[in-house]
């Protein structure tokens, strides 16, 4: 039976909060129990032991809940905008007041460090509410004049019912990410959370449960094949969300064709990280942030879809630049995650942790270096079952495995360019565009490789930030959509064009 | 190694004997299947096991030969990228895979790799069948 007040998390949970041993699903405005009774074992990254059952759904509940979303869609895309507004903004609040608990929730259901879900997972999940509040109030329609008589008004109506598929890295984020734009834009949700991060967002919703209008919001937990497939292949969805990969991916549009509806995906990269020589040029506080931006690889155990997971060096900084940048590598300390000094944390799953130990293995066997790290952290104690992986730095070539595929651990794979040309054939020489970072001290030359990498977002001497109203999503394999500003809510709505005579006159025709 | 199909001598996918055993168990529950390797984020990087009347393989797909007797296939463009390894596909125990019918069996395929010697890489170019 599970625990869920399981040691060594129990001491660091806020005000004696502890988990159920049992969540349900949220339909409704109600937690409800699935159809068929039946639960599964969360297991907790940092320890590797089950501490909660989580409703193992099926196409039953699936369709409860879009019975409820379609109950409460026509009202509430007609909700005036300053409520719906109001109600976003009151559901930030409450995130709010409860931080820490949401970041104790989220680092146990993750394994994540709490220092990123207290700093970042959550307060940017938080914002995002806001703004999507904040967006919804100041969209305007617009109209054309088309002649002295005729006026074409153009009305952004919501689709309706959306299904959304979200990811186990960023739970309570990825969750906020796509429910914010959904709901602002007057849509009823129905959401599946990951199997392997099902738990948070339970949390979540009892806080905000009497917030928004039964049925505005359906949160449905369960197995991917068992009730995420139900949800993407339904009919009575008018949109569906992903993220993911790319064989998913490509299952979701099939179904989505069937249906005739579309689809936005963000289905990773394998994003470059690019150093030129100038970086180097000053021991300054420059060159200090580009060493932490080339370490960021680790940030999330890098279970980042954007993960900084190629680097490029230019050649003659390289070893400068990497003896400082092992350095800060060496110094990343791992451990429990729910310890503040933690940088590093669990990866999500076991078997996230068995891929990982995969690439190490194809890697070696491909002849890159390992210049740090490269095998599985054994951490003792409470923490000797948990799902740890030490901080890697790979060096080989582009063409090499570990360059091409998402590893989705804290791995970063190292090699060196000598020119401009050469750095971008190589930082383009991927299946995906979906992040880049540039580092120079050179404006034009961070300006003409900003527009030339093919990825959506490029950091220009930063990386990894994720804040609302720069606009996020993937060029190439990397998938179709943008999100994290207002054009997200483009997505979530369709143009109603009302085309208007004020001529009293006949056309003539007839 | 058993249940792979050898092409110019070589295989370019094999299974192991416990994913063998799993699909064996999912085609007898399903019916013919098939395998599509993914890519990109979260659970990229897996083997994705399909009743063959649910996944559309098409043109550009790589057909990189069978496990279990299941045909295995992957993107052309991420096939170029992976072409000088041979893939493994292993179980091991976990509770993710999507849609993939092992989802919910608390087991997972994982695809492990292995580089081709220079003979086998030369014989499989050569053969040119999945090509």
């Amino acid at each position: 039976m599970p625990d869920g007040a399981i040691r060594p998390l129990a001491e660091t949970a806020p005000d004696g909060f502890s988990f159920k041993t049992r969540y349900d699903n949220f339909i409704g405005g109600r937690f409800v129990s699935p159809v068929k009774g039946a639960y599964f074992g969360n297991v907790t990254p940092i320890t590797g032991q089950v501490y909660t059952e989580i409703a193992r759904s099926t196409e039953e509940d699936i369709n409860l809940a879009l019975d409820a979303a379609h109950g409460a869609a026509e009202r509430w895309g007609r909700t005036a905008v300053a409520e719906r507004a109001a109600m976003l903004n009151r559901i930030a609040d409450v995130m709010e007041q409860n931080l820490a608990l949401l970041a104790y929730a989220e680092t146990v259901d993750n394994g994540k460090p709490i220092r990123e879900t207290k700093a970042a997972d959550i307060p940017l999940a938080i914002d995002h509410f806001r703004y999507f509040a904040a967006c919804v109030r100041a969209q305007e329609g617009s109209l054309s004049q088309i002649d002295d008589t005729t006026v074409a008004y153009h009305f952004q109506e919501p689709l309706g019912v959306v299904g959304q598929i979200i990811p186990w890295n960023f739970p309570i984020l990825m969750a906020a990410w796509k429910l914010a734009p959904a709901i602002a834009a007057g849509n009823a949700v129905v959401i599946k959370p990951a199997e392997q991060t099902p738990a948070s967002i339970m949390v979540l919703m009892e806080l905000i449960a009497d917030i928004l209008p039964p049925g505005v919001l359906n949160v449905v937990n369960g197995f991917g094949l068992e009730a995420g497939k139900p949800l993407a292949s339904s009919k009575r969805i008018a949109k569906i969300a992903f993220t993911g990969e790319t064989t998913t991916g490509r299952l979701i549009m099939q179904y989505a064709s069937h249906n005739l509806i579309p689809v936005t995906l963000e289905l990773g990269g394998k994003s470059p990280n690019i150093f030129f020589a100038d970086v180097c040029n000053e021991d300054d506080a420059f060159f200090n942030k580009a060493i932490e931006g080339f370490v960021l690889f680790a940030l999330n155990q890098g279970e980042v879809c954007t993960c900084p997971s190629r680097a490029l060096i230019q050649e003659s900084i390289y070893d400068r630049f990497m003896e400082r940048a092992l350095a800060r590598v060496k110094a990343i300390r791992q451990g429990n995650p729910l310890d503040t000094a933690t940088m590093i944390g669990a990866q999500a799953s076991s078997e996230q942790v068995e891929k990982i130990m995969s690439y190490f293995d194809i890697g070696r066997q491909e002849g890159a270096e390992v210049l740090t790290g490269g095998a599985r952290a054994r951490l003792g104690g409470e923490l000797a079952e948990g799902f740890y992986i030490e901080p890697t730095v790979f060096r080989g070539h582009n063409r090499m495995r570990v360059f091409q595929e998402e590893i989705f651990g804290p791995v970063v794979s190292v090699t060196t360019f000598r020119n401009e040309d050469e750095a971008l054939g190589i930082a383009n020489d991927t299946l995906y565009g979906l992040g880049a970072g540039v580092w120079t001290r050179d404006g034009s030359r961070a300006y003409r490789f900003g527009r030339e990498i093919r990825a959506g977002r490029v950091w220009t001497n930063c990386y990894h930030l994720y804040p609302a109203h720069a606009a996020f999503g993937g060029y190439k394999q990397s998938g179709i959509g943008r999100e994290t500003h207002k054009m997200m809510l483009d997505h979530y709505q369709q143009t109603k064009n009302m085309l208007v005579s004020y001529s009293p006159n006949a056309l003539g025709f007839f | 190694m058993a249940g792979s199909v050898h092409i110019g001598g070589v295989a370019r996918v094999v299974a192991t004997n416990a994913a063998l055993v799993l699909i064996a168990e999912l085609r007898a529950k399903h019916g013919p299947i098939l395998f599509h390797q993914s890519g990109g984020c979260c659970d990229g990087s897996s083997a994705m096991c399909y009743r063959q009347d649910e996944f559309l393989t098409g043109s550009d797909d790589v057909r990189l030969g069978e496990i279990g007797g299941a045909p295995f296939h992957m993107s052309r463009p991420q096939f170029d990228y992976w072409r000088h390894t041979q893939l493994i596909i292993d179980v091991v125990p976990g509770t993710g895979g999507m849609f993939s019918l092992e989802n919910g069996t608390g087991r997972r395929f994982l695809t492990r790799s292995r580089i081709f010697t220079n003979a086998e890489a030369t014989s499989l170019e050569a053969a040119s069948v999945t090509c």
